[in-house]
């Protein structure tokens, strides 16, 4: 029995309603209760409001396999972006976190005289560069891209990786972590979950069988898949229809978790003809599969499961924060009796948004 | 009576310390503090009590064949998998996949539960698993079930429909009884549902009885509505598969 490796991943989130900003420790001590859901090849953490005095620039967090790796991005970042600092993602000596690669992060802003030229949106400038440097500069990955957030991650139990980069010190008002459990690719640094793009984020639990489909189709609208798993395709799909179709929240979750069409069929007839027209549309968005995924943004999170819930998931309130993981246990463990505690239905999403959200995504 | 805190104990030393009781011979044990550990009750074969405070974690009173468990808290997935006799009582929700290919014993929830509950139950002769479940159920509720009991009861609710969709989808042995009426578009295909005739509600009251008891309900307030009964349309649907 002790070779048998019993696990499936295990995701946490939890945002603080009101904005406040609290420290790594409640995230880590969530995730390390399901340590049993990974096995070591993977653990990461998004963490939004980390860099208040850098807010106005995009945190860049990048690996290198080698220095030669980084003199080629810095390179390029000096060309395309006027950089504010940069320095070493500051880690510690952790028994289990070993062949780490060279860690860095860049607060940067988009050259105006390019942007202008360009005749892009800043957003979108930032995007084009992420996809470059990961699609073209062998042995450089940029793994966060986000504006006062960041991710941290590796291969390692999540608890470890935590450790690794000291999350006890930086303070966010949402937090996400992942345990990864890798079933069909790779467990490499890049492999770990979050996978981002400007402020998403995506920890997921499960695996996309209609990757190749929605590959296709994310390639079609500029995005690289460079990760070498499925789950980064997802966060495309959110940046796509959230940021760039501009479609309304409940939308895209239609396009992702489409009602089945037996349930189309007995749907009134205004919200029929619209669940057909996405399906129609969207097609090829649609995640099949098992999966439960956690969406991280700037104004808080949507928790989310496959139309047949083939992946746990369970939802808290209190007063202050919204919880969400893949077990209530997780939850319990650092909110011990929550107001309110449920598991959201298959397709079902939860929509978690800090009190006052600025520029909301719903 | 043994009474261990559980806090913060790995799973693995947990159980061990349980399963040391158990061979010393100590039949009445109880959990404080339980938060997330696994597999607890699994396999255990003497008629223990175990009695629960908190939240255990997922897969408990698998294969358990004897063990009398009652939890105070919410249960996570996959408990009473492949459980062969004793009981399971919980005093709130259980999550997906409860009752996985139960084959002997009763499963008492007095709350909600969640997808796939019930699902490859298989029964023989006098030996027939039990699941009542107090609140709603997800979707595949008793899917591929092959024998034994399931009962929804339904109480206390709002709005929310009392089971999901694709009930007993490819179910060939057992009874499901709804208290309450049940959609055709619900069930699959297999599936015949009528209402329970009197034959029936004697079976219902007979297996509620205990479990009103445990839970303080009274069992004609109960037994006071109208309940559906579905059966396989036919036990052997694929009996003729690879005989032609």
């Amino acid at each position: 029995m002790d070779d048998k490796i019993m696990s499936g991943c295990g995701l946490s989130g939890i945002l603080n309603k009101k904005g406040k900003r609290f420290s790594g420790k409640d995230i880590i001590q969530s995730i390390a209760l399901m340590h049993d859901r990974s096995n070591g090849l993977g653990g990461g953490f998004a963490a939004y409001g980390i860099y208040p005095e850098h807010k106005e620039y995009y945190a860049l967090h990048l690996f290198y396999d080698h220095q030669k790796a980084r003199n080629k991005v810095e390179n390029t970042l000096e060309k395309y972006f006027s950089i504010k600092q940069r320095e070493e993602i500051p880690t510690r000596k952790v028994k289990n976190i070993s062949n780490q690669p060279l860690i860095w992060r860049y607060f940067v802003k988009p050259d105006p005289n390019q942007l202008e030229s360009r005749e892009l949106t800043e957003e979108e400038y930032v995007v084009e560069q992420v996809m470059n440097v990961n699609e073209n500069i062998a042995g450089a990955y940029i793994f966060s891209s986000g504006k006062n957030m960041g991710v941290f991650k590796g291969v390692g139990y999540p608890e470890d990786i935590a450790d690794f980069f000291m999350l006890e010190d930086y303070e966010a008002y949402l937090w996400t972590a992942h345990g990864r459990f890798p079933t069909n690719t790779p467990g490499w640094w890049g492999g770990a979950h979050p996978f981002t793009l400007l402020d998403w984020s995506i920890v997921h639990n499960g695996e996309i069988s209609s990757y190749g489909a929605n590959k296709r189709y994310i390639e079609m609208h500029g995005y690289k898949c460079t990760m070498m798993t499925d789950t980064e395709v997802i966060t495309y799909l959110f940046d796509l229809l959230i940021r760039k179709h501009k479609l309304p929240i409940e939308a895209v979750i239609q396009a992702i978790a489409s009602p089945l069409w037996s349930e189309i069929e007995r749907m009134e007839p205004q919200a029929q003809n619209i669940a057909k027209t996405i399906r129609t549309v969207y097609g090829s968005c649609l995640l099949n599969g098992p999966f439960s995924i956690i969406l991280g943004h700037s104004q808080g999170f949507i928790a989310l499961n496959d139309r047949i819930k083939l992946r746990p998931l369970v939802v808290a309130e209190d007063e202050e924060r919204m919880y969400v993981a893949s077990e209530e246990s997780a939850i319990r463990e650092v909110c011990p009796e929550p107001d309110k505690i449920w598991t959201p239905r298959g397709g079902e999403a939860v929509i978690a948004q800090l009190e006052n959200a600025g520029k909301g995504v719903v | 009576m043994n009474v261990i805190n559980s806090k913060g104990i790995y799973y693995r030393e947990l159980n061990k310390e349980i399963r040391k009781l158990v061979a010393r011979g100590t039949r009445e044990i109880t959990l404080e503090n339980v938060n997330g550990q696994r597999y607890i009750g699994d396999g255990i074969k003497e008629p223990v009590k175990i009695t629960i405070h908190g939240t255990p974690g997922n897969d408990m009173a698998a294969f358990a064949s004897g063990v009398e468990m009652t939890v105070y808290g919410n249960v996570q997935d996959g408990a009473a998998n492949t459980m062969g006799d004793g009981k399971l009582i919980v005093h709130g929700d259980a999550g997906d996949i409860l009752g996985y290919a139960m084959r002997g014993g009763q499963v008492y929830i007095k709350g909600s539960v969640g997808y796939r509950v019930g699902i490859h139950m298989k029964g023989y002769q006098e030996k027939q698993p039990v699941i009542i479940i107090g609140g709603t159920a997800g979707d595949f509720f008793g899917e591929y079930m092959a024998g034994g009991r399931l009962i929804l009861l339904g109480l206390n609710r709002e709005k929310e429909s009392i089971v999901g969709n694709h009930l007993g989808v490819g179910m060939h042995g057992g009874i499901i009884y709804i208290r309450d009426e049940v959609e055709e578009y619900k069930v699959g295909l297999e599936v015949n549902i009528s209402e329970a005739d009197e034959e029936d509600r004697k079976e219902i009251e007979k297996l509620l009885s205990g479990y009103c008891e445990e839970f303080g309900l009274d069992l004609e307030q109960v037994m006071d509505a109208k309940f559906s009964k579905l059966i396989p349309v036919s036990s052997r649907p694929y009996g003729n598969l690879y005989a032609y």
